[in-house]
């Protein structure tokens, strides 16, 4: 039992009602309580989505908990067979389920012999994996009993086409900009001039999945979901799978050498044509994407040295501290992550971008780090910018989870060319807002907050002066309180009671040399 | 009490496959409602993940709530429950300090039967803080009833009044004779047995009807719940008590039956003619003749008059989510709509007895024929019965809200009726504020054309 107020990631089947709506004709049946339809709330207020959300609930109620779901489950989903025509029902646990254990393979097995739909049971315990996890698990649960019984039934045509092909594999419903990042991908591979077999699951079709292998490889541009049903296709069918992350202008030309290495290794045997993705590469590089040059700029150079936090979903996250630090020379203090299961990964990835990795669940734990490190700016998720609202810190929104303003209505791709523009506004914006901030205070602006004693400076009986009090009050606000604490923090190092101007001088003297040693 | 309904009226039940919020939302207005309380819920990630989403911003702001998330350890008997619940409870003492800790047991603690009712009084006596068990879970409860399982069990915790009604009336008569006594306070109030009204309002809109029944010279001696748990009214043998909200049964059972209160059966103070119906309702209890109350709804209807004129002929489904229907439905058949379906997760008819009794009037006087009332709806039969009526507006839960909006019936969200002020004389304008606003934005958009925004292919 442990006390929360608030989590990154959802619940088990969360995931797998994810995976199901995002399917074109799929729908999910949860085994849950009276209120438990809470996602279809989700998905038709952040995605402002047009359809009714094809899941819906079996209810248990008390009569349920003394007699058994019984015939319930099997005719809920017959009538939703009856009524909606799917091509796939899914059934779906819940924690209730969990609990309950009920024989739901059973409900799903009678059901079958009935339905014209194919029904599958979603393997995710709401004990063993959340929301990600189990979105993974689903997918790859969906893809491998298409292909399975196409495999079974030897209709399975495995012949690759002709031309460069690829999958697209984890865009999905209530992703984080997954729909601009889709477009964006979409319009990558075709200046590639390779054809995009199918793109599941967001808009896919069940009955089409048997036409997977048919793609020279699968991209899979998130990490928390699709790598299972990759790494399955690429075991089935030996389909190679490319999962370095199109974000940021470094990992795009990393991303794009894998495909053509992957296009190269394959053509002989198919067209006998070699690519050559370099120009390209250049092209875009240098002139497409505006974030190489922001770089370079004046503007950029403003930010060299600054500290930032970033806090995110691996894949957000680890590309993010990775643009910060390698493309914009920001210094990233702390990069964590929520995502424990991957945190390997994480720590591989950012090693050498960031001077500390914080690998948690728990955003109070994320809240000290942040407050412990004052950093100029945070880059993580909503939770993360509210703590950056209580410090009084910039916080740019980089990761789910999100609210309904990270579904923007405009084109804002995280991925791809466009994606490296569109981050570097996102980071250049956070900082502005504290640049800002920085001159209202050096002209003596608007401010009149008076100092805040924070709690270091109130245990020992240090005074300041008026005339250091009126210094401290000229330093910038965001920066302000942490003169306070190291000059306090040298003070009483060096046996010192009244602080003067001079003191402060020497504190930030000592400081300096200190980081220069 | 009459339970007698008009054979017109008849309720029909469906499967119940609809959408609703968890009734563990009911502690979003009641931790704001009582200033010195700290919900627990105890229950898993899936309670939590709820709460979250439906709470939005307020989870930023260090509310006086969390959850006790269960894992596999607590829910395979494990680890111990009581040791754990302590253990939490303890921090948030020393955090919070709370006056009372209210437990919310979920579906979760319902399954693996977690006795909370038996811990509480355990670990209350030994951390000395009051521990509520309040058992809101979707297993047996709808949204709103969430707050009438904290309420009823609140209601074992308020106090026995002082003096039996007959020695209070002696103790009034000495007062009068004391000199010492302010006189104006005596005098404004007629000499009457204690009312303590239930349902957590706003405290604004509290005040709004307590001043409401003050100028019928009957006192409010308190509320369940109070704006603090250590304000409890008393509550005991010849105590009136009077709902204000439609879903309060457990309540009004818990508080005739456990508490030996007397119930006033009124429709609810929701709209001018609810209110007033309620005030009469309550003055003859206490020989209180009413006064000017008909003037007062007159005028109220005439500041409505702007409103009344969009409404008028229009016609609304109601989906069902909250209870709050029939009173709303009620008011709405007076301002001249035309209710098709009134959808309701639960109907008490003992306890909703005199507001469906003025459903039934409202019908007749309006001319119009009674609407079906439909209990634990099915929302895709709903749906369909919705593309069928095309009803001008459609009062539905947020999860059917945009959808149905993009195939041209203009929607309200219901949650909104639950979190605005809609009691009294006062709130009618904010009901018809809420009801007319997809109504006004239509006929903002009505030249743009394109009401229908899918794809001809789509499902309704």
């Amino acid at each position: 039992m442990k006390l929360a107020h608030w989590m990154y990631a959802g619940p088990a089947h969360i995931g797998t009602l994810r995976v199901a709506s995002s399917f074109k004709n799929v729908h999910a049946i949860m085994h849950a309580p009276l209120g438990d339809d809470y996602f279809n709330v989700m998905r038709s207020m952040l995605e402002r989505e047009r359809d009714f959300t094809a899941a819906t609930a079996s209810i248990v109620d008390r009569h349920v908990l003394a007699r058994g779901s019984q015939e319930r489950v099997v005719e809920n989903i017959i009538r939703k067979d009856k009524e909606e025509r799917p091509d796939l029902i899914i059934l779906t646990p819940t924690c209730t389920s969990s609990i309950l254990q009920e024989d739901l393979q059973n409900f799903v097995d009678r059901a079958s012999t009935i339905s014209d739909s194919n029904i599958i049971f979603a393997d995710v315990d709401h004990y063993q994996v959340n929301e990600i996890q189990a979105a993974d698990r689903t997918l790859e649960q969906v893809v491998r009993y298409y292909l399975d019984r196409c495999n079974r039934y030897e209709t399975l045509d495995q012949f690759v086409t002709d031309v460069p092909s690829v999958n697209i594999i984890g865009i999905f419903t209530l992703g984080f900009h997954n729909q601009h990042d889709c477009r964006e991908l979409r319009r990558l591979f075709r200046d590639l001039d390779i054809e995009i077999n199918q793109i599941i699951p967001e808009g896919g079709s069940v009955e089409e999945l048997k036409n997977l292998p048919k793609a020279w490889f699968n991209l899979i541009p998130y990490r928390e979901v699709g790598l299972m049903t990759a790494i399955y296709l690429n075991k089935e069918f030996g389909m190679p799978c490319i999962s370095t992350t199109p974000m940021g202008a470094v990992d795009m030309s990393e991303c794009i050498r894998q495909i053509q290495q992957t296009v190269d290794t394959l053509a002989p045997s198919f067209s006998n044509k070699r690519v050559d993705y370099e120009p390209f590469i250049d092209v875009q590089t240098r002139f497409v994407s505006q974030a190489a040059w922001f770089s370079r700029s004046i503007d950029c150079q403003n930010l060299t040295g600054k500290e930032t936090v970033v806090f995110g979903d691996a894949t957000h996250a680890a590309s993010i501290t990775k643009i910060l630090a390698r493309e914009m020379g920001i210094r990233v203090s702390c990069a964590g992550t929520y995502c424990k299961h991957d945190a390997e990964w994480f720590k591989e990835q950012i090693k050498g971008f960031s001077d500390e990795i914080l690998i948690t669940d728990d955003h109070a734990k994320v809240g000290d780090m942040i407050a412990r490190v004052e950093p100029s700016a945070i880059f993580g998720t909503q939770m993360e910018r509210h703590i950056g609202k209580r410090l009084d810190i910039p916080c740019g929104v980089i990761s789910a989870p999100v609210h309904i303003q990270n579904f923007p209505l405009g084109y804002r791709p995280f991925l791809g060319y466009e994606g490296t523009n569109q981050i570097a506004d996102l980071v250049y914006n956070s900082f502005a807002l504290g640049m800002e901030d920085h001159l209202l205070d050096l002209f003596g602006g608007h401010d009149t907050k008076e100092i805040m004693d924070k709690s270091l400076s109130t245990d020992i009986d240090l005074i300041w002066n008026p005339e250091s009090r009126l210094e401290l009050s000229k330093i910038p606000r965001f920066v302000r309180e942490k003169v306070e604490r190291n000059t306090e923090k040298f003070a009483r190092k060096n046996g010192i009671q009244i602080i003067t101007v001079e003191v402060m001088y020497a504190a930030k003297e000592a400081l300096s040399t200190q980081l220069r040693q | 009490m009459s339970v007698k309904i008009d054979e017109t009226l008849t309720v029909e039940c469906e499967t119940g496959n609809y959408h609703t919020f968890c009734p563990i939302s009911c502690v979003s207005w009641l931790y704001q409602k009582i200033e010195d309380s700290f919900f627990l819920v105890v229950g898993t990630k899936t309670c939590g993940y709820f709460l979250q989403n439906a709470l939005g911003v307020m989870i930023f702001a260090e509310p006086r709530y969390a959850m006790a998330e269960l894992e596999e350890g607590d829910i395979s008997a494990q680890l111990n429950d009581y040791e754990g619940l302590k253990r939490l409870c303890i921090r948030i003492r020393k955090d919070r300090d709370p006056s009372v800790i209210i437990w919310i047991g979920t579906c979760t603690t319902e399954i693996i039967k977690m006795d909370l009712e038996g811990m509480a009084p355990k670990l209350e006596w030994e951390i000395g803080i009051p521990i509520l068990v309040a058992r809101a879970n979707g297993l047996d409860y709808a949204f709103t009833q969430g707050e009438d399982t904290v309420l009823a069990a609140m209601a074992h915790r308020c106090p026995e009044p002082e003096f039996s009604v007959r020695e209070r009336k002696e103790t009034i008569q000495k007062l009068f004779a004391f000199p010492s006594i302010k006189k104006g306070e005596l005098v404004e109030y007629a000499n009457h047995p204690s009312l303590v009204l239930f349902g957590s309002l706003p405290s604004n809109v509290a005040s709004q009807l307590n001043l409401e029944l003050k100028r019928q010279s009957i006192k409010v001696s308190g509320w369940l719940p109070a704006q603090r748990y250590t304000d409890l009214p008393s509550l005991g043998d010849g105590v009136y008590v009077c709902g204000v909200n439609p879903f309060l049964s457990r309540t009004a059972t818990t508080l005739i039956r456990r508490e030996k209160c007397e119930l006033i059966g009124a429709p609810f103070p929701i709209g001018p003619d609810g209110t007033r119906a309620w005030i009469e309702k309550i003055c003859p209890v206490f020989d209180v003749e009413p006064q000017g109350l008909e003037e007062r709804e007159e005028r109220v209807w005439e500041s409505l008059k702007d409103y009344l004129d969009l409404v008028r002929g229009k016609s609304v489904f109601f989906m069902g989510d909250n209870l709050l229907e029939v009173s709303l439905a009620r008011f709405l058949i007076r301002c001249g709509m035309i209710v098709h379906e009134i959808g309701i997760p639960y109907m008490d008819k003992r306890y909703q007895a005199a507001e469906l009794s003025l459903l039934r009037d409202t019908c007749r006087r309006m001319c119009v024929p009674i609407p079906r009332i439909v209990e634990k709806p099915d929302n895709s039969n709903q749906i369909r019965r919705v593309r069928e009526l095309q009803p001008d507006l459609a009062i539905t839960g947020m999860a059917h809200a945009n959808p149905l909006e993009a195939r041209g019936i203009s929607t309200k969200w219901s949650v909104e009726f639950t979190f605005a002020q809609i009691h009294g004389f006062v709130n009618a304008r904010d009901v018809l504020e809420l009801i007319t606003r997809p109504l006004r934005r239509q006929k903002n958009l009505e030249d743009l054309g394109r009401t229908t925004l899918v794809k001809k292919s789509n499902k309704f």
